[in-house]
């Protein structure tokens, strides 16, 4: 043995440590792969010594190599190898480099559970410290569930340093293991005021987290929480808890007043900036903000002055957060924001954009859009002016272009835009093109002659490169000018730019547009031409169709070739017609007859889908995920929502249509913009179900202005402010009528005071395409935290017990209270526990189990009791009136396989004194009563008491049972005396026994990798049961099958779970409980009484599992909630059975 | 609730690394690569906040190493800050005016004072004497440990 060691050293010496292995690979600069492929080499030889020493050297270089990006999974093993050590030296690099490799699809980890165990139970307080740091950062499900405990009793430990690691890997088990939270939490709240800061500040960190996901749990440790917050000095924990406090105040109103004043103290006081902030913040999104209005602005100044570009980055962020709530304390800030698009930091630079969005109203868009034009102008990066361009267009469109009083300035706007070299957004210019010369008929006028020149000077834009984004406008330019070609000047010249040579150079799908719309252009000039005298120029026309469109037939695009000989074709028929002299201009025009209306992104929803289509049935197989990934195409006509698209809403029912058009209805009456339907269109909406419904208003304006050439959109600020100040005085003037003041109508900004937003009409109304209302957003929060539905102030149930590691299962039972004294009483001494306390333990599990029984079965004796009385009263036959038993709970015996013990209580309703009672069960040939020594087999078995009205008394049986494997029902009496005051009366009372197979289960745990074991053996039978209309939540169900027929839950992912069960006799009884949707239904019809019957494997023996009693149960709770939804769950059980 | 802390160098050399919550290791490469590029490219006195998919990226230079520490996005940035000014600070206590060779070539102490520091994206210990006071009796144990080994090493 000492050779092998001293072998093993000097072995060691020729090795390489750490940092020769760093030193060698900063010396192998240029061939640094090859230099480590040889290191890895060697690696592996050292980790096959076994020399522990060899092994953990070998392995922190390879946590080293990990880190460089080399793959080290291979040494997954040796890694649990090292961490396994019995020296902290190898223990500590092994659980790093297991913290640094391992995730949560490491196999090896299943290996260590117990390691990690032992570890957390060393006496070392740095063994268990190390293995806490470990695990925080690989801790899976299991171990999280079979660790549980063991963390928990570490909260306790004697040293603060354990208590706080063990605090706060708490979270993490938590989120792998949310059942453990429950009986978990008191504990945790108890470190709260730990002695020690360091627990303390765990515990604050860990429930402040928690109180992120779930607040209203946590509302009951708010007086807690504020003894701390005015009490404690650590900046560190002040900020937590009052992020906490801000996720509280939301729920509990009264606490933000009582928040003001601490927190008005700690922003006078306090010298650290980030507690400052965290204050500010928490003002802010409480929105007590006035209350402590001066304080906080104040703070804010101070963000706004710091010369630290973290602070002023930090300030503009805060103040997009009260611009939600306060805009107009923001908007007095504009041009402190403005300043800050000059910032030299991007971010910055992009905070204050994202502030101007919400800032922008009408009366300053011009003013603000105007800045940001300059901006485009001197940025420097394409990054940045893509994103001012973009806010550009997102400032202005907003709310369906709400602020915007004049389009014609819009849409100078646009095209100076397009003058921006190299942007990728060409195509969202071009569908803001579109948009609004589709929606605002009266600027179409303009719009078209703003198009034509563009296209006129298509060779600007698309310059020498072929891939500028930019020519994607040409697209929208080319299309406007031919659907509204009537209102061009002089289409001709624009038909002449279209067919262009140097066109055949754009992208496929502008060509395309190009030649579509060339042919509207055409019809159009053939009109005006035809109505001349001279046919000569209309067949020139065609003759210049003629000549310049096989350019495009040639085309590589098929798209533009097949429009492009399409329409070639037609041209030439058009111009045999001319030839003889036929005019055709209109018929040529009604080729292109009818007007586009604009649609609603969302109007597809309306329709409802046929019959028989089932659009979320895959027609192909779905691609592959990388393929997803392929670039989306780009949508060029509606703008795409894309956090919307992924809802569906196929299950939408008639009552929701109906309150989501009510809530429309109510937000289209607010809203000034929306132009009220007529009621018959309002009708046929409701009626009919097709496209027609489509709420589409459209307004005719009066006044196109018109303006010739290609303006600066600069002029329309003038000219704005000109027609404001008209309108200002006319109304003014009007007053003034009224009024019979003399106070003169000058218009002037400063003395006609601030203009309200409701006085600035729109010089154009836009089409308003009614959208849907958003739809419900689904909690991101809430919906991907799993324990969001617990509630910490319930009250334990017995199946949320930790799972323990015991010897025996029937240790596992014991009720969460004791668990957390027998633990305290044994985490110093964990090895020496006596077999007394585990006595006691026993007994303490059958005191709980005897509750149980008396819940489960009270009701129903309540029932008989009572009918006793009514019968002593009409003195009517008892036989018949009985419902079959269920009057009480049936366990087995764990320490006999054959004997199973009947719990009955026994209540006096009645005013009367029952004495006497006798109990007797006629015998079967499987079953026996167990009578005392000496008494015949039919004779009764005295109950041990008397029943004075009013009490209650439980009595327990014990049967003998050969066997469990079939269900059965023994008939038996009760005898009784009724003694009142003067007489007193025999009575008897027939009832029945029903032993149902599950009457056998005893609940015992099992974990998920045994239970996967068993199912994989091959030893087990199956069977399944289908059960429709059940209507109970999951859980609900769970927990009766739980209850019921003492099956404990294995595991259980979504509304699938797996549950095992043990027979007294050993029998393993998995049952698999799955959720079936309406679609996967089958045509059997429900079976409620069937057996579900299979053979054992090794013995003839039938097993048969009754699940009537389950099934009847379930049916009757269904019963009841059937009426009002119509939604079924389909409940599959798979039973497997074995016997060993 | 943090996410992850990087430290690399200014050719975006990685020098440590710690995941606070399980990750692929593809993904980790891939947000390496992101976050080098990302920090790297700013400008020198701007702004060290960054938003960065839903985590804001905090990150801070000291001498030729960047730290560069994930955050949710609820999270106070400035305290974060602090965060990693504190870990700087233990490291120059530790090493003693600490470069980025002790980095390189003690990573896995620098791992070790981040584990006494942080905890699974938590703060664990505010106090910077107590923190220290871990390491050294760790330490201490080690070196016990190592003495041990030693004896033999040089028995042999």
């Amino acid at each position: 043995m000492a050779l092998k060691i001293v072998k093993g050293s000097i072995d060691r010496m020729f090795d390489k440590n750490l940092q020769d292995l760093v030193r060698g690979i900063r010396n192998h600069k240029e061939d640094e792969a090859k230099y480590i492929s040889t290191c890895i080499d060697e690696i592996k030889q050292e980790l096959k010594q076994d020399n522990i020493a060899v092994k953990a050297n070998a392995v922190c270089k390879l946590t080293y190599l990990q880190m460089l990006g080399y793959d080290v999974s291979w040494a997954a093993f040796n890694i649990v190898e090292v961490m396994s050590s019995s020296k902290f030296t190898y223990k500590r690099i092994g659980y790093l480099a297991a913290s640094q490799c391992f995730h949560e699809s490491t196999d090896v980890i299943m290996l260590t559970t117990n390691q990690i165990r032992k570890d957390l139970s060393s006496p070392n307080q740095y063994d268990t410290g190390v293995a806490l740091t470990g695990l925080s950062c690989f801790v899976t499900p299991d171990l999280a569930r079979d660790l549980a405990n063991d963390i928990m009793t570490l909260m306790s430990h004697t040293k603060p340093y354990i208590r706080k690691k063990a605090v706060l890997i708490m979270y993490k088990v938590f989120l792998k293991y949310p059942e453990s939270l429950r009986p978990a939490f008191p504990r945790l709240k108890e470190k709260l005021e730990d002695p020690d800061p360091g627990v303390q500040s765990a515990a604050v960190n860990v429930i402040c987290e928690l109180a992120r996901r779930n607040p209203k749990n946590y509302l009951s440790l708010a007086p807690l929480f504020f003894k701390l917050m005015t009490s404690s000095t650590n900046n560190w924990v002040l900020i937590k808890i009052i992020k906490l406090f801000g996720a509280l105040t939301p729920l509990e109103p009264r606490l933000g007043k009582k928040l003001i004043e601490p927190l008005t103290n700690l922003i006078h006081s306090t010298s650290a900036m980030s507690l400052l902030y965290e204050c500010v913040n928490t003002v802010i999104a409480g929105q007590y903000w006035f209350s402590v209005g001066s304080a906080s602005l104040s703070s804010l100044c101070v963000f706004g002055v710091v010369d630290s570009p973290e602070v002023k980055y930090l300030g503009l962020l805060a103040m997009s957060k009260i611009l939600k709530t306060h805009p107009k304390s923001v908007q007095s800030h504009k041009d402190l924001i403005l300043q800050c698009l000059d910032d030299k930091d991007e971010s910055i630079r992009l905070r204050a954009l994202d502030l101007l969005y919400g800032m922008v109203s009408k009366k300053n868009l011009m003013e603000i859009v105007k800045k940001l034009m300059l901006h485009v102008d001197k940025a420097e990066g394409t990054t940045y002016r893509d994103e001012l361009l973009t806010k550009i267009i997102d400032i202005c469109s907003q709310s369906n272009y709400q602020y915007i009083t004049n389009f014609e300035w819009y849409i100078s706007i646009l095209v100076e835009l397009t003058r921006l070299e190299g942007t990728r957004h060409g195509h969202l210019i071009a569908s803001q093109m579109l948009d609004v010369a589709i929606r605002v008929k009266a600027i179409r006028v303009f719009a078209v002659a703003q198009m034509a020149t563009l296209l006129d000077n298509a060779h600007l834009l698309t310059g020498n490169m072929q891939r500028n984004g930019i020519c994607e406008v040409l697209y929208a330019a080319a299309w406007i000018c031919g659907e509204f070609s009537e209102h061009l000047e002089n289409p001709m010249q624009t038909l002449e730019a279209m067919l262009r040579p140097k066109v055949a150079t754009l992208p496929g799908h502008i060509q395309a547009v190009y030649v579509q719309n060339a042919a509207k252009l055409f019809a159009t000039v053939l009109k005006a031409q035809e109505g001349n005298t001279d046919s000569t120029t209309a067949q020139e026309t065609s003759q210049l169709m003629i000549d310049r469109l096989p350019l495009f037939v040639q085309s590589a695009n098929l798209e533009v070739q097949e429009r492009a000989s399409c329409i070639l074709q037609l041209v030439k028929y058009i111009q045999k017609l001319q030839q003889k002299d036929v005019e055709v201009a209109e018929e040529v025009n009604a080729l292109f007859a009818g007007e586009l209306n604009p649609v609603a992104p969302k109007a597809q929803k309306k329709v409802p889908v046929p019959e028989g289509l089932d659009l979320d049935a895959w027609i192909n197989e779905p691609p592959s995920e990388s393929e997803s990934e392929d670039e989306q195409p780009k949508a060029i006509f509606a703008k795409e929502e894309p956090k919307h698209s992924r809802t569906r809403h196929t299950e939408v029912d008639e009552k929701e249509l109906a309150r989501r058009r009510e809530a429309r209805k109510q937000e289209q009456a607010n809203n000034p913009f929306y132009i009220k339907a007529s009621p018959s269109s309002q009708k046929v909406y409701q009626d009919a179900p097709g496209v027609e419904h489509i709420p589409v208003v459209q307004i005719d304006l009066s006044v196109p202005l018109k303006v010739p050439g290609l303006p600066m959109s600069d002029q329309y600020v003038k000219l704005e402010e000109e027609r404001r100040q008209k309108e200002r005085a006319e109304k003014k003037k009007k007053e003034k009528k009224k009024r019979k003041e003399k106070r003169s109508g000058r218009g002037k900004k400063h003395d006609s005071g601030p203009e309200s937003e409701e006085d600035i009409t729109p010089a154009h109304q836009v089409d308003i395409v009614t959208e849907e209302m958003p739809e419900v957003q689904t909690n991101l929060l809430s919906s991907n935290c799993v324990f969001v539905h617990l509630y910490l102030s319930r009250p334990l149930a017995d199946s949320e017990k930790l799972p323990v590691r015991s010897h025996r299962a029937a240790e596992a039972a014991k009720s969460p209270v004791e668990d957390g004294e027998t633990e305290n009483a044994t985490s110093l001494e964990p090895k020496k526990k006596s077999s007394k306390e585990k006595r006691e333990k026993k007994k303490d599990k059958d005191r709980d189990r005897k509750v149980r029984v008396q819940r489960c079965s009270k009701g129903r004796l309540e029932q008989q009791v009572q009918r006793i009385v009514l019968k002593n009263k009409n003195k009517l036959l008892f036989k018949n009136l009985f419902p079959p038993t269920q009057v009480y709970d049936i366990q087995g015996n764990l320490q006999d396989g054959s004997q199973v013990v009947v719990s009955v209580i026994f209540e006096n309703k009645c005013d009367s004194f029952l004495k006497s009672m006798e109990f007797n069960v006629l015998d079967s040939l499987n079953s026996k009563l167990q009578r005392p020594e000496g008494s015949g087999p039919h004779d009764g078995l005295t109950v041990p008491f008397q029943l004075p009205p009013g009490v209650s008394n439980e009595a327990r049986f014990v049967f003998t049972v050969q066997s469990i494997v079939m269900p059965q029902k023994l008939k038996g009496t009760l005898t009784f005396i009724v003694k009142n005051e003067d007489s007193s009366t025999h009575e008897k009372l027939d009832f029945k026994l029903h032993f149902t197979c599950t009457s056998y289960l005893i609940t015992t745990p099992c974990y998920s990798d045994a239970f996967a074991k068993l199912l994989e053996s091959g030893d087990l039978k199956g069977s399944s049961v289908r059960l429709e209309g059940v209507n109970m939540p999951f859980h609900h169900l769970l927990a009766r099958i739980c209850f019921h027929h003492h099956f404990s839950v294995v595991e259980r992912i979504d509304s699938c779970a797996s549950m095992y069960s043990r027979s007294i006799q050993g029998h393993h009884v998995c049952l698999l409980v799955k959720t079936v949707s309406k679609q996967q239904r089958s045509t059997r019809e429900p079976i409620w009484d069937t057996l579900a019957m299979c053979k054992t494997a090794d013995s003839d023996a039938s097993v048969f599992l009754c699940c009537k009693k389950q099934n009847q149960d379930l049916k009757d709770k269904s019963v009841c909630q059937k009426t009002h939804k119509k939604l079924y769950i389909h409940i599959i059980f798979h039973f497997y059975f074995a016997t060993f | 609730m943090m996410r992850f802390l990087l430290l690399f160098s200014r050719q975006g050399k990685l020098r440590l690394q710690k995941w606070f919550t399980p990750i692929p290791e593809r993904e980790k490469k891939k947000i390496i690569r992101e976050m080098t590029s990302l920090v790297l490219a700013r400008q020198p006195r701007s702004c060290n906040f960054l938003h960065w998919k839903d985590l804001k990226i905090i990150y801070k230079r000291y001498a030729s190493l960047y730290f560069c520490l994930a955050i949710e996005n609820q999270e106070n940035e400035l305290l974060a800050l602090e965060v990693i000014h504190r870990y700087v600070e233990l490291l120059d206590k530790y090493f003693g005016n600490v470069c980025e060779l002790d980095i390189i070539f003690n990573f896995e102490k620098a791992y070790f004072i981040l584990d006494e520091f942080l905890m699974g994206g938590e703060i664990q210990e505010t106090s910077k004497q107590i923190v220290n006071r871990c390491i050294e009796s760790s330490d201490m144990l080690q070196e016990d440990d190592s003495s041990e080994w030693y004896e033999v090493e040089l028995f042999g």
